[in-house]
């Protein structure tokens, strides 16, 4: 098999791939946002149900979590996902957790003067949050969330152990067909994730550049 | 001056932990009148503004503001601790103007100026800009609407915050010690706003200050603060020329040294 053919071939996984990046990476940062405010939140008990749920997607492996809902939920509660659904839940929530920690850390970075001066001008918390704390906060998260988006493209490799057809699986399938084939295909395989990869690696440099300089801190 | 106090600190204590800040501390306020703290640092003056701006919460006593209980409320008949939507109504009577500015950094001046009236106090934008201009005019800075606090030298800074807090229409305003993170050479333009502010009348002011001759020239009365107590009180003149206690002979003597 020449390198082009074997680059045709797992081409056909691109699809499967990025769109599975993109949804799950879509719910992750719904889910870092809102566990995230939670982490801040006046309310004891929110706070702790979230700290409970951060920690323990954070401390247990991605792996298991994926055979959980692929493979344990049918058997438990009869609830039965397909592959994609299955990826899109578990990286959705386990790279959520990560965020969230981020967007709670940037929420905090925040000078308390900025919230001092928001309650003086007789602003209600969630004005103080929506107008003053968040988009200043933003600033800080977005080169960990650029990072964090390139860990969900290598993490989704993952999912051809359910199954779902991207571009690990069909390398998976050549190998197995002719084990003679091992380094060119991983060796392009490898050289296909990376090129993924590029946009965001450039993105995330930029915005940490953004990040550091210029308004912020005033 | 007549009439009820705007202002009242009844018995107010507070401690951070183990400290003591305020041991028992009492002082009326009547409207209009230009009340100026003095006292030792780390004796706890900005902690009794930050009180009546809610910043920080008073472990025992009564704050009153406009004849309103500022940290209690009434609820089925029972006195209770303020929550929120209380200490908002009366927060709205007040406005602050802080040492370090507060400034917004991600919205231009007019912005910084026109936020709160819009989402506080329901302005339209346009009302809201009118008055937001006009007050940026008061403190000499209308040109510079568009711009972003980085922009600005610390002294344009503190008249921006000056003008921010004035967009709201408060009847006290408080200022803490508003000139001491600036360069000397710009002090002068911020005090000058506040005497301008000053002379115009009604509005309730109580400022922190070290600038012992601009409290002496703008205040009706003067607060010595020390030990967790005021400890005396006065018209500046004589408090200055005349302290009677030791506490404030020494303190006034350290003063005139530097
Ligand atoms: N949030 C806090 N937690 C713990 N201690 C505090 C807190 N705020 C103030 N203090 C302490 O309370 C005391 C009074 O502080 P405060 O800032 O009111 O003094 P001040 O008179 O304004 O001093 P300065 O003239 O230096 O501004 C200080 O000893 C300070 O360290
Ligand atoms: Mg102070």
């Amino acid at each position: 098999m020449s390198a082009a053919e074997i680059v045709e071939v797992l081409s056909r996984g691109v699809t499967v791939t990025v769109s599975l990046m993109l949804v799950s990476g879509i719910l992750a940062l719904v889910v870092a946002f809102v566990a995230g405010l939670s982490r801040v939140s006046g309310l004891k008990i929110v706070r702790f149900l979230t700290t409970v749920y951060v920690e323990f997607f954070r401390g247990t492996s991605l792996l298991v979590q994926l055979f959980w809902i692929f493979f344990v939920l049918p058997q438990l509660f009869g609830i039965r996902l397909d592959p994609f659904m299955a990826g899109v839940i578990t990286l959705g929530l386990n790279y959520g957790a990560y965020a969230s920690e981020i967007v709670r850390g940037s929420i905090l970075a925040v000078p308390d003067g900025q919230r001092e001066a928001a309650v003086a001008l007789n602003m209600s918390k969630t004005q103080r949050m929506r107008l003053i704390i968040l988009p200043q906060a933003l600033r800080t998260m977005l080169p960990g969330f650029g990072n964090i988006s390139i860990e969900l493209l290598k993490a989704t490799a993952l999912v051809s152990l359910i199954t779902l057809q991207d571009m690990m699986y069909l390398a998976q399938n050549l190998r197995a067909a002719d084990y003679s084939l091992s380094l060119k295909v991983f060796g392009i395989l490898l050289v296909m994730y990376f090129v993924l990869a590029l946009p965001l690696i450039v993105l995330s440099r930029y915005l940490e550049k953004r990040a550091s300089r210029g308004v912020a801190n005033t | 001056m007549t009439g009820k106090p705007i202002v009242q600190f009844q018995n107010v204590k507070k401690s951070f932990d183990e400290l003591e800040v305020l041991k028992g501390f009492d002082l009326d306020i009547m409207p209009g009148e230009k009340v100026s703290i003095i006292g030792p640092s780390g004796s706890g003056k900005t902690t009794i503004i930050r009180m009546l701006m809610t910043l920080e919460k008073p472990t025992d006593g009564e704050i009153i503001v406009d004849g309103q209980n500022l940290w209690h409320m009434e609820s089925n008949g029972k006195w209770v601790e303020a929550n929120e939507k209380h200490l908002s109504k009366i927060r709205g009577n007040i406005g602050m103007v802080f040492q370090h500015f507060n400034l917004f950094p991600h919205m231009t001046i007019l912005r910084n100026c026109t936020e709160a009236p819009v989402h506080v106090l329901g302005l339209n934008k346009k009302e809201a800009e009118q008055r937001a201009k006009q007050m940026l005019a008061k403190v000499g800075l209308a040109e510079k609407e568009k711009n972003y606090p980085f922009q600005l030298s610390g002294g344009q800074k503190q008249r921006v915050a000056i003008a921010r807090a004035l967009v709201m229409q408060p009847k006290v305003m408080l200022f803490d010690e508003v000139t001491s993170a600036l360069d000397p050479e710009l002090v002068g333009e911020v005090l000058r706003v506040i005497k301008d502010l000053a002379e115009q009348g009604d509005m309730t002011m109580i400022l922190i200050t070290h600038e012992m001759d601009f409290a002496m020239e703008i205040s009706d009365r003067v607060v010595f603060f020390a030990d967790g107590y005021l400890t005396e009180e006065g018209p500046p003149e004589e408090l200055f020329n005349n302290p009677k206690s030791d506490r404030l002979k020494s303190f006034l003597q350290r003063f005139s040294k530097v």
